[in-house]
């Protein structure tokens, strides 16, 4: 076992860091207030293979694995958690489409988000009906001819405002459940597809959220992606690699509220002293540490695991995936919790950016499977085994 | 025309300096590419890229973790590396690191293979400046330091060079020593697939016999200075404040400048 880093990671780690801390950074605020982010910030990541992480070079990609994704998205996460999830989301997509899509599908897609002509993916599975039971959807594309014709609605759709291109879930076949649901990709501006309201949120607000709508939207059958009826399972599998996305998502934010928690105590003075030197404070700090650190382990298990899954040498990593993003992320709202109490009443305050930490973090135990949705995941596969 | 640059790994900005004792603990050091490296690799690069040299060579000595600050450069663009690590090299100072570094230089080809020779005006960790200068003088070639713009015409180069209050313009024949300063360039981010094509670039590894170096010219014993001891600088003190009406804090400021600070 090596807990080290390659040269590659590191030289990668660093890169972003002042990626970040440069192109990032100074414009955070104005991303949040905004509720924007700029298409050249976009366009600059897509360059440097930011959005296509895992994606070969014949496609256009870096092809470098999970664990330079988990370690990319650490770091954005730690200035933006806005940009980290259109980030991590748009991964998600171009690999949704490598790993399930044919040879045309990959050509066709995969550099045009590699070179930034597209934006950013989008993955809709989400319905009003049907959150967390996900099988529900009732979004239907029927075969017409050469064409699907999709009608329905699908909502919380992240990066629905800026996407060139959609990974769309819906039934084909009503009568077989689950089973009748297949992935149909859908690009941008194709009629019958209108995007629709934006919410407004809690945090994250960089990030759009929006409603997507269906009406008679039609795309050739060839968009199909993977076989019909297998969408439920294609969802559901990028997800998996979604999700520790979203861990690596919370290790980054909370790395961001142990800096701040670190210097804020270091130099707020009460009682004659810096409040790091009282052990309730120390004993937040340690505990914030303790459990980022685990939850960075914890990420990067995951990541090696699919890693090793993807080249055929080892088994699923379903359920450390979801291990994963569970701990990262609770871990994380209780990191972020810390953080504003540690800072007292300017923890309140939008001036001190442990604020936003506070409410950027919160959805992150909700989108790509609820904290329940994992435990459910996780006591699945070892109650069956 | 081919151009090489000379790298040093350095403890990152960010680290917090530890001492044991008046020694510098290295344990929880994170290092990275010299910043003023970066400028020198990053114009080599762009040099390349307009078609003036045809091979960028980066030069570094140092332990292992020499290696990573030498895939950074291949990151950036250039196209393969030379290593001389050696457990003997360690405790050298300035003068000895520039001929160990002339050695390896000598042994690819040296001023016949390479004629645009740049490096980081200084290091970070031992700032002394000096390596350069003490390079093109072993070469018995001109140095022209503090770069802020390069241009390369045929076997002559145009350099700029920062000065108290202005700007020197140099004119070089080739080879020479070209030091670089912040402002030369705007170094880039390396992209992934650029990190990825730099683990295939080639890394060629020298020991001091490799060079032919004997083992007691260099290191501790070879050097002519000796690091007695590390101190952290005193802490910074806060500012002072002076507050009040104008003519009250004019007066106020100027007696502090003239009795306290001595400035004036
Ligand atoms: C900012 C944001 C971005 C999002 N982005 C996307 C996106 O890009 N694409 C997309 O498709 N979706 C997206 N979503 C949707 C997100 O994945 C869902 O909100 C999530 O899956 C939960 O579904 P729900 O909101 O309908 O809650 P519900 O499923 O209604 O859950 C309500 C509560 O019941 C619990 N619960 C439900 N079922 C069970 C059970 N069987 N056992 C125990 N507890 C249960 C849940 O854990 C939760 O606590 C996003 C959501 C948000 C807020």
């Amino acid at each position: 076992m090596n807990f080290a880093l390659s040269e590659e990671y590191k030289i990668l780690q660093k890169m972003v860091r002042d990626f970040a801390e440069k192109e990032i950074a100074p414009i955070v605020d104005r991303v949040e207030s905004e509720e924007n982010i700029p298409d050249e910030l976009l366009a600059k990541m897509a360059e440097l293979g930011l959005n296509t992480i895992t994606i070969p070079e014949e496609y256009g990609g870096p092809g470098m694995d999970t664990i330079s994704f988990a370690l990319a998205i650490m770091e954005v996460a730690r200035v933006s958690a806005s940009v980290a999830v259109a980030m991590s989301v748009t991964n998600m997509v171009a690999e949704g489409i490598y790993r399930f899509g044919n040879e045309e599908q990959r050509r066709k897609y995969l550099p045009k988000l590699a070179r930034g002509e597209y934006l950013a993916g989008a993955f809709a599975l989400t319905e009003p009906g049907a959150g967390s039971d996900a099988g529900s959807i009732r979004t239907t594309a029927v075969k017409e001819g050469n064409e699907y014709v999709i009608n329905g609605n699908k909502v919380f759709i992240t990066n629905g405002l800026k996407a060139g291109i959609f990974m769309v879930a819906a039934v084909t076949d009503k009568e077989k459940g689950k089973k009748g649901i297949s992935v149909i990709l859908v690009e941008r501006g194709t009629p019958g597809l209108t995007i629709g309201k934006k919410e407004k949120k809690m945090g994250q607000r960089g990030s759009d959220t929006v409603e997507l709508v269906f009406d008679n939207c039609k795309v050739p059958i060839t968009n199909l992606l993977g076989n019909e009826g297998d969408g439920f399972k294609i969802m559901l599998a990028d997800l998996d690699g979604g999700r520790i996305g979203i861990g690596a998502l919370a290790c980054g934010v909370m790395r961001a509220c142990v800096d701040e928690m670190v210097k804020y105590s270091k130099e707020r003075v009460q009682f004659g002293q810096p409040i790091a030197n009282f052990q309730a404070i120390q004993w937040m700090i340690a505990d914030s540490v303790t459990e980022l650190e685990a939850a960075e382990l914890l990420v990067l298990r995951a990541a090696w695991l699919k890693d090793r899954f993807l080249k055929g040498e080892g088994g699923r990593f379903t359920k450390e995936a979801s291990i994963a993003k569970l701990f990262a992320t609770e871990a994380a709202n209780r990191v972020a919790y810390r953080a504003v109490q540690v800072h007292g009443g300017y923890g309140y305050i939008e001036e001190f950016p442990v604020e936003r930490f506070y409410r950027d973090i919160r959805v992150t135990t909700i989108y790509e499977g609820t904290s329940e949705i994992q435990r459910l995941v996780i006591a699945r596969s070892i109650l069956e085994g | 025309m081919k151009a090489v640059c000379f790298v040093k790994s350095v403890p990152d900005t960010e680290t917090r300096v530890r001492l044991t004792g008046n020694r510098l603990d290295k344990s929880e050091i994170k290092y990275i590419l010299n910043p003023y490296c970066e400028f020198a690799v990053e114009e080599a690069v762009r040099k390349k890229e307009a078609g003036i040299v045809d091979e960028v060579l980066v030069i570094s000595m140092g332990p292992s973790r020499a290696q990573e600050a030498i895939r950074s450069a291949l990151a950036i663009g250039a196209d393969r590396g030379v290593h001389i690590e050696d457990d003997n090299l360690d405790g050298s100072d300035a003068i000895v690191t520039a001929r160990v570094l002339v050695e390896a230089f000598k042994k690819e080809g040296g001023l016949d293979n390479y004629q645009i020779l740049l490096f980081g005006l200084r290091a970070i960790d031992g700032d002394t400046w000096s390596v350069p200068s003490m390079i093109a003088e072993l070469l018995g070639i001109p140095a022209v330091t503090n770069i802020v713009k390069l241009d390369i015409n045929g076997n002559k180069a145009i350099a700029i060079r920062m000065v108290e209050g202005g700007e020197e313009v140099f004119e070089v024949e080739l080879p020479c020593v070209f030091a670089a300063r912040k402002g030369l360039n705007e170094p880039r981010y390396p992209s992934l697939p650029s990190i990825m094509k730099a683990k295939k670039k080639p890394i060629t590894r020298y020991t001091i016999s490799d060079l032919g170096i004997p083992s007691d010219a260099v290191g501790k014993v070879g050097s002519f200075t000796e690091v007695l001891e590390y101190t952290l600088p005193p802490q910074r003190q806060a500012g002072k404040k002076v507050e009040g009406e104008p003519e009250q804090v004019v007066e106020e400021l100027i007696k502090f400048l003239r009795e306290v600070a001595n400035i004036i």
